[in-house]
């Protein structure tokens, strides 16, 4: 019987194979490729190594970035929250110690790590990558294994560049047909969780599949595969082809010359058998599919733009019931408004799902030549200061600050708001970010998840919107003068 | 991580079930960066009361903790193991510990015991009439010896094995380090490294 992508993977790294100790097989040793590592979840794994006297077995496999806490404003003072600027000073510490290279904020490779990654060409398909993140997820874009871990596995990895870990169950999810102008890779993978659920993924590597995935760009990929960890998922994953190739093909670590047509000849194979079979199997139609938002506190509590807040008495199940009851307390939200009467106060651009150079470019496109409504505050953070650059380069910050938005520096920011930028309790928002659990953005703050474009056109009118709600634009000279920026389309 | 044989020191008794991990150590010591140093996070909101039996002499340098039913319930943080030996404990004595606490024990070198009640019950009479007294955790014979009680406990074999060969699970890995370094050897060449850095121009 054939294997699966996962599975090729995962066979490819044992190290040793687990014993099978009574009825009971012990977890297979997994050698690991690629651990990224950041301020929150990397102390007391390095402390760990000092005081056993342990070295870094793998400097050379090992990147580190700031990204949780750094500030997005201000980035050359002090980091003035106390736990944050410990934090960062402890990573460059213990980076210094260990021989980690770490891309610090000002750094023109800062930034979340998960954007960092793929953007300099670490992140290649075939490989197993970890970090102390939940949303290490977003690698398995490429087609590498990507997996989130705690602290006393970072430690593990540091210590000896394996893992042990026992064999996941695997999905296929099968996205077949073309999307809709205006609905993007976001609103696939919301759609999804409202299907499956936040359980539903809960001990499978998802694999995903079909005409819609394979006509995504990595960037799109890399959003679906990053809220994988948001269906419960250990991983998520794309069988890696030409697109992947012509991403990853002059980036700074991606192979060159015979050693990159030797690795393009190995990632060819990396996809699954024809004969090999899924543990389940999930369908969804690309070609009905319309802007998906969430209306409650868990990413799976989504409907589609045009459709009204739920009522209780729409779930059979009590717990559902009782879940749709509390979030619509929480969100401060009628059964049966219309979402797109939702009205919002802040638009987050940004996070590890959503703040890449494509999505920049999305957003930019929605808003350009349009006025942003007065009363939404809208915060723009790149997911690098790469990102940054190439959006400044390309004149998009022109279009946001034109537009009124704030063009912020890179980092994490809104998404937990670790750092000064979080909600006030009770605001609104529509967010690009992966979760919406209660305070997650800031104390008593509401989110809604929307793609980078809901999150422009609600920018435009207010309540979530998508573009097709919009006016057309109008005529250059009516409004404030056009911005001409390049539409440049391929990534650096 | 330590080999432990055999351990002696003063016992204490803590007669309460259902300790969760949260009395064992509350969450606002979890933001710490640091790996050690939580002794003064130990039980931290009973130990605000001064008569709690942690702060006085003799237990303040006590070793082995007498507890009641269903130790180290409630949230899986570690920090809960790290504070209790931080404290000074080698071992914890119980009728019923939670999974996870007992899991995470066992990998940072802290014996989880498992006893039956009436026997709890019979060395907290001990360390009652005798306070300071000493209990003896001896893993190899798997007994528990305080005063004339004599008692077995329960610990599984993998674990037993982990303690007394000194193995927290990087020192289980380690222990095949010639496969790591062979798997290594095998590895393509185009596989990326970190180092040295390579920036865009
Ligand atoms: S952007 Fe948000 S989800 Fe992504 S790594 Fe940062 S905090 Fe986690």
């Amino acid at each position: 019987m054939g294997k699966t992508l996962a599975e090729k993977v995962w066979d490819s790294h044992i190290v040793r194979k687990g014993e099978v100790v009574g009825s009971e097989a012990q977890p297979d040793l997994l050698y690991i490729d690629l651990h990224l590592v950041h301020e929150v979840t990397s102390p007391q794994a390095f402390e760990g190594l000092r005081l056993a006297g342990r070295p870094l077995r793998r400097p050379d496999l090992t990147i580190a970035t700031e990204d949780h806490n750094t500030p997005t404003l201000d980035i050359d003072k002090p980091i003035a929250d106390l736990t944050s600027r410990t934090q960062i000073e402890t990573l460059r510490t213990n980076c210094r110690e260990f021989g980690v290279r770490l891309h610090s904020l000002g750094d023109a490779e800062q930034g979340i790590v998960h954007v960092v990654g793929p953007q300099l060409g670490l992140t290649q398909p075939g490989l197993t990558v970890v970090c102390g993140d939940s949303h290490t997820s977003t690698h398995g874009a490429f087609g590498a294994l990507a997996i989130g871990i705690g602290t006393s596995e970072v430690e593990h990895v540091m210590a000896t560049q394996t893992l042990s870990l026992k064999p996941f169950r695997t999905m296929g999810i099968t996205v077949e047909g073309t999307l809709k102008p205006g609905v993007t890779s976001k609103d696939i993978i919301l759609a999804i969780i409202a299907k499956i659920g936040t359980g539903g993924g809960q001990g499978y590597v998802l694999e995903f599949r079909g005409s819609a995935i394979r006509s995504l760009s990595m960037e799109a990929r890399m959003t679906i595969c990053n809220m994988s960890i948001e269906a419960g998922a250990r991983a998520g994953m794309v069988a890696p082809d030409d697109i992947t190739f012509d991403y990853l093909k002059g980036r700074p670590h991606a192979p060159q010359g015979a050693e990159w047509d030797a690795a393009v000849v190995d990632w060819r194979s990396l996809r699954t058998d024809d004969d090999a079979v899924f543990d389940a199997e999930v369908f969804l139609d690309a070609d009905d599919l319309e802007p998906f938002v969430t209306w409650g506190t868990n990413p799976g509590q989504g409907v589609s733009l045009s459709q009204s807040v739920p009522a209780p008495e729409d779930f059979a199940d009590e717990n559902d019931r009782a879940a749709c009851e509390r979030a619509l307390d929480y969100m401060a939200l009628a059964p049966r408004t219309p979402m797109k009467d939702i009205r919002v106060d802040t638009v987050f651009l940004g996070s590890c799902t959503n703040s890449r150079i494509e999505d920049l470019r999305i957003a930019a496109d929605i808003i350009r030549g349009r006025e942003k409504d007065p009363a939404i505050r809208m915060m723009v953070v790149p997911g690098s200061a790469r990102v940054r650059l190439e959006a400044e380069t390309e004149g998009l910050d022109q279009v946001f600050k034109d537009f009124g938005a704030e063009w912020r520096f890179a980092g994490c920011s809104m998404c937990l708001g670790m750092n000064p930028d979080q909600l006030a309790p009770g605001e609104r928002c529509a967010s690009t970010s992966n979760r919406n659990f209660e305070g997650r953005q800031g104390k008593g703050g509401r989110t809604h998840l929307v793609s980078p474009v809901v999150a422009a056109a609600t920018a435009v009118r207010g309540t979530l919107s998508s573009p097709s709600d919009l006016d057309p634009v109008p005529p250059v000279g009516t409004l404030r003068p056009s911005v001409t920026a390049p539409t440049a389309t391929t990534a650096v | 991580m330590e080999k432990i044989t055999t351990h002696t020191g003063i016992g204490v008794p803590l007669r309460q079930s259902n300790v969760d991990t949260d009395q064992i150590i509350p969450a606002v010591y979890l933001k710490r960066i640091t790996r050690t140093g939580f002794e003064d996070a130990l039980f931290a909101e009973w130990r605000k009361d001064e008569n709690f039996i942690l702060n006085r002499e003799p237990y303040t340098r006590a070793s082995v903790l007498v507890a009641g039913p269903d130790f180290g319930t409630g949230s899986s943080r570690e920090h809960a193991v790290w504070a209790l030996k931080d404290f000074g404990f080698k071992a914890v004595l119980s009728s019923r510990f939670a999974d996870i606490f007992r899991g995470n024990s066992g990998k940072q070198g802290l014996v989880a015991a498992q006893l039956a009640q009436d026997d709890i019950e019979l060395i907290w009479k001990v360390l009652d009439n005798e306070p300071g007294a000493e209990v003896t955790v001896d893993l190899q014979a798997r007994t528990a010896v305080c005063g004339s009680v004599t008692a077995p406990f329960q610990i599984d074999d993998y674990t037993r094995w982990r303690l007394l060969e000194g193995l927290d699970d990087i020192g289980l890995t380690l222990r095949h380090k010639e496969d790591i370094t062979a798997f290594e050897e095998k590895r393509p060449a185009y596989k990326p490294t970190t180092l040295p850095a390579l920036l865009q121009g």
